[in-house]
Parts: structure tokens; sequence; C-alpha cells
């Protein structure tokens, strides 16, 4: 599909993607994932610099995708989860080296780098965070 | 301001229309709208069209010139509105504010989706066009999987049940089983929805609204026009819209829909109503959960009462407050861009008594509400047989 054949569209991402850069607001103390320029709540008072997360957090709600959409076949059944992460930001992302039954809201998770899916008409592999139990 | 009523409506049944294409699809909406109007296309003014993904979908873009074309209305301005799956309502309401800001005095609102020209994985990624393809598709969500994250706080946060939200699917095939235009007109069972596939746990194939073809048209007047043509006006009391945050994961809370609280609260501000003055209300069930959240989030029950009030049929068909007496999306079908217009034909024919066998008894005051992606976008309008 159009929106994921360029390689610059996913290049782009690689920071935030690969190593969790965000962003955080000096005046106000806010973390920000995926990154802000300008912080929502200080608007034009903000300062905002550049942040990495830890990459732990915890679930704060999951599914058990057993519908995937195109590039996730090979990956069914899959968590996918809502994880806050320790800093306050939250993401979705795939929970990996659990068993479904097993996952919880609440669970402390850790972020890991993995492969998320195949552009099976580019061929372009997407990479970038999963989360697994810490 | 000028007051504004619905004097007209039509729409194609819901459903798999594989001998029509979307333009057959709006022109046959188009026409029954402007026939129950009682007007002549050259007293239109001004199109407004509602649709998510006809690049997608069918390959054609510039879908205002397509439907002011396939309906006749050439040369007068015609504009296509995307808002997600609250593109109709969107469209309903920048009709609706061309008229009451003065610069026209009728006007069509219509709503197009033609779903099964491709296959059901292209439809879905398209779909999932209304959340953050770049933080939450990339990831692997779709689009029953984000609404399965919003189900599953929801059993956390409040003890809501899988059966609750599968009451929620019961309630509305049978009202769907009633109308004449929706996709699926049969009863379903508790037992039925429960065991249906997984789609995203804990959300099942009946909890889903499925992939539906279909059109749908009003005509909007000024209060002078409509007093003129039209012996039953439905007027339009309160009309308002609200964004948040395109991805859920960034919201505060994954259960409430903000921008439905916000547009809620607005468009009953607007119209001088509480909640509880509401007879009907045409809500967004996409998926059963959206449902609970939304008469939860609409203040028909207090947060984390939705999912109790359903079991104990608070919103069936001639209760307190009937919610989704068309069948909803669920029943209906969701032909994306169709869905916010559909909405207020439902809200138009409960008020004229032209409900049929769905009827709701002394209905005076509706309620339409549609939610574009998982409450990126919220759109209410207020509607009622009297113009206050
Ligand atoms: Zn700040």
């Amino acid at each position: 599909m159009p929106h994921r054949k360029s390689l610059s569209l996913v290049w782009r991402r690689y920071p935030q993607r690969y190593q969790l850069i965000g962003s955080k607001c000096l005046t106000c103390g806010t973390h920000f994932f995926p990154p802000r320029d300008f912080c929502p709540k200080c608007r034009r008072k903000g300062e905002i610099v550049e942040q990495k997360m830890k990459g732990t957090g915890k679930i704060h709600s999951f599914t058990v995708v057993r519908v995937p959409q195109e590039g996730f076949e090979m990956e069914v059944p899959y968590v996918l989860a809502v994880v806050e992460l320790d800093e306050g930001p939250k993401l979705t992302a795939q929970i990996i080296s659990v068993k479904p039954d097993e996952v919880s809201i609440g669970m402390p998770v850790k972020m890991v780098f993995r492969r998320i899916s195949e552009d099976g008409d580019s061929g372009i592999i997407n990479y970038g965070y999963k989360f697994e139990k810490a | 301001m000028q007051k504004v009523a619905v004097i007209g409506a039509g729409q194609t049944k819901f459903g798999e229309h594989w001998e029509k294409s979307f333009r057959d699809l709006m022109a046959e909406a188009g026409k029954k709208a402007i026939e129950d109007a009682n007007i002549s296309g050259n007293d239109i003014q001004a199109v407004y069209g509602g649709t998510m993904s006809a690049g997608r979908m069918i390959g054609q873009e510039h879908i205002g010139a397509l439907i002011a074309d396939s309906m006749g209305l050439n040369p007068i301005p015609s504009t296509r509105v995307e808002n997600a799956c609250a593109s109709g309502g969107t469209a309903f309401r920048e009709a609706y504010m061309a008229i009451a800001g003065g610069h026209y005095d009728i006007v069509v609102a219509g709503g197009v989706e033609k779903m099964t020209d491709v296959f059901t994985s292209q439809a879905s990624l398209a779909l999932g066009g209304a959340a953050d393809q770049e933080w939450e598709v990339f990831f692997g969500a779709t689009f029953p999987a984000l609404y399965a994250l919003i189900a599953r706080r929801h059993m956390h946060e409040y003890g809501t049940t899988e059966e609750q939200m599968a009451r929620v699917a019961v309630k509305n095939h049978h009202n769907g089983s009633l109308n004449p235009n929706a996709q699926y007109r049969r009863d379903v069972t508790l037992e039925q929805v429960m065991s249906s596939s997984k789609v995203a746990d804990p959300l099942k194939l009946l909890d889903c609204s499925p992939i539906t073809d279909g059109a749908a048209a009003v005509v909007l007047a000024s209060e002078k026009i409509a007093r003129k043509y039209c012996d039953d006006p439905i007027w339009v009391l309160g009309s308002a819209q609200a964004s948040d945050t395109l991805a859920l994961h960034d919201r505060e809370s994954l259960t409430t829909l903000k921008s439905s609280v916000i547009a809620g609260r607005e468009a009953m501000k607007q119209a001088g109503v509480k909640p509880t003055d509401i007879n009907i209300a045409e809500v967004h069930d996409c998926f059963t959960i959206a449902e609970i959240c939304a008469v939860e989030d609409l203040g028909f029950v207090e947060k984390g009462k939705g999912g109790k009030a359903e079991e104990d049929g608070m919103f069936d068909l001639n209760s307190n407050i009937s919610v989704n007496p068309s069948g909803g999306l669920k029943a209906c079908g969701h032909p994306v861009g169709a869905t916010g217009i559909k909405q207020v034909i439902e809200a138009v024919e409960q008020l004229r008594g032209e409900a049929g066998k769905r009827q709701v008894d002394g209905a005076e005051t509706a309620l339409t509400h549609n939610v574009g992606g998982t409450g990126a976008t919220a759109v209410v309008h207020i509607f009622s047989k009297e113009g206050n």
C-alpha cells in the first residue's frame, strides 16, 4: 500500500522506533512520546528538549489480535497493548515472549528491538520496539 | 443565525450492492432526498458530501464533483468532507453551518461509501487510516484491536462484561430486524454473539459492525424555505463537533471519548435540553463497546454504568431512551461516509412518526452521535419536531 512503500517514510522515524527518543517540556516537566515540538499545556512558554525514554513501563490495556492486518499474518495471534512508560507517555506495541493468557493489566514490561512487519510489495522489513515481561 | 430544518431524506438500502457503483448509490440517495423534500433540483444551492476512503476503495478522488455530477446538480458548489467514520456527520454540520450562517437557504448533505469493490483486507487497511498510521497501525493495530483495548480497559475499570457488550449486539440486531434498509434484518441471540469467532479479544465478530455499501442524503433548509415547502420540518436545535488525539494511547483515559463528552454537552446546551430529555439517540456503535462508551459520554448514564444499563434493557426500543432504533452501525451496516447521514435520517423518520415497526412512541427529541476513528472526532446533533 502507498503509505508503507517509501523507505524515507519509515527511515525518518528510526530514532523514535529504534531508541524510544521522545521529548520533554522543561517548563512543566511533561514527557512526550512520540516527541512533540510543542507542549500542548505550556504552548509558547514551553521549552522542549530531546529525551530518551528508559523503555520500562506497565501494561495499561491489551488485546489478542486474531484477525491481523496485511503484513502481520506471521504474527497471529499476537498481543497488542497500550503500554504506559515510567516517564508517563503511553504507546501502542506488541507484547512478546509471553503467552496471551499470562498478560494482565499492570504487568511490568521492558522495551526490546524487533522486526515489526514485512511489506510484501516493496520488500521493506520494518523494525521497531516491542515489549516483553520485565 | 438562521434556524435550520431538515426537509427531505433519502437513502439506499445498506448492504452489499455488487450491481451498483459509488455513483449509482449517491444518485439514488440524492434523488430520493430531493423528491422527499418536494423541491426541484434547481432550488439547491450547495452540496456537502461525506466519504472516508473513496481513493482507496474505488480509486476515485474529487468526490465533490462526482456527487454534484451524479445528482445532476451542476454547476452549484460541491465539496467533499472527510473525517473518517464521522465524515457524514461532519458533512451534515457543514451544510447546517452554511445555512445557519446565512450563505444559503437550501443545501444537500450526503454521505456514501462503496466498500465491496475491494477485498475485505484492503477495506480493513483503508479503515485503519482512521487510526494513527505511524504510531498505532505500524505496530500492528487494527481497528477492532483499538476498540478491544478500550473494551479491556472498560472491563478493568468498571467491571463491564463481555455479555453486557453482547447485549448491545442483540438489541441492535433486533432493531435492525425492523428496519427495511438495514444490512442485517434478523435477530441474533446472546449465545450467538458470545460464540462468534474472536477478532481481537474481548471483541468477537458479532461485536463488530460489518463492511457495507450505501449512501444517504438529506435536504436542509432555512426557516423561511422550510415553512414554505414543508409540512413537517425537523428542526436542528444543536450542532457541535470536537477533536481529540488521533492515537488512542495519547489520551488520559481510554474509556472516555472526550470528544463525545464535549460535543454532546455543547449540542445539548445549544438545544436547551438535558440528556434525560432525549427520546431517541442514534449513537456510533462501530463496536458494541462503543455504544457503551457513548451512552456514558453523552450523559445517559453515569460513567461505568453503561454495560449494566444495556443489560437491564434501559436503551431498548421504547424504553427511557431508545438507543439506535435503526439498528445502529451494528445491524444497518457501516458504509463509513454514509453512516452519519443515515443517523440523521433515522432521527427525521422517528420524529415524523414514519419509522414503521420500529417507531418510538411519542418521540419528540432526537440526538445523533457520529465518531471518527477511536474518538479523534465526534459530531453531535439534536433534532426536534418543534423549533424553539
Ligand atoms: Zn509544558
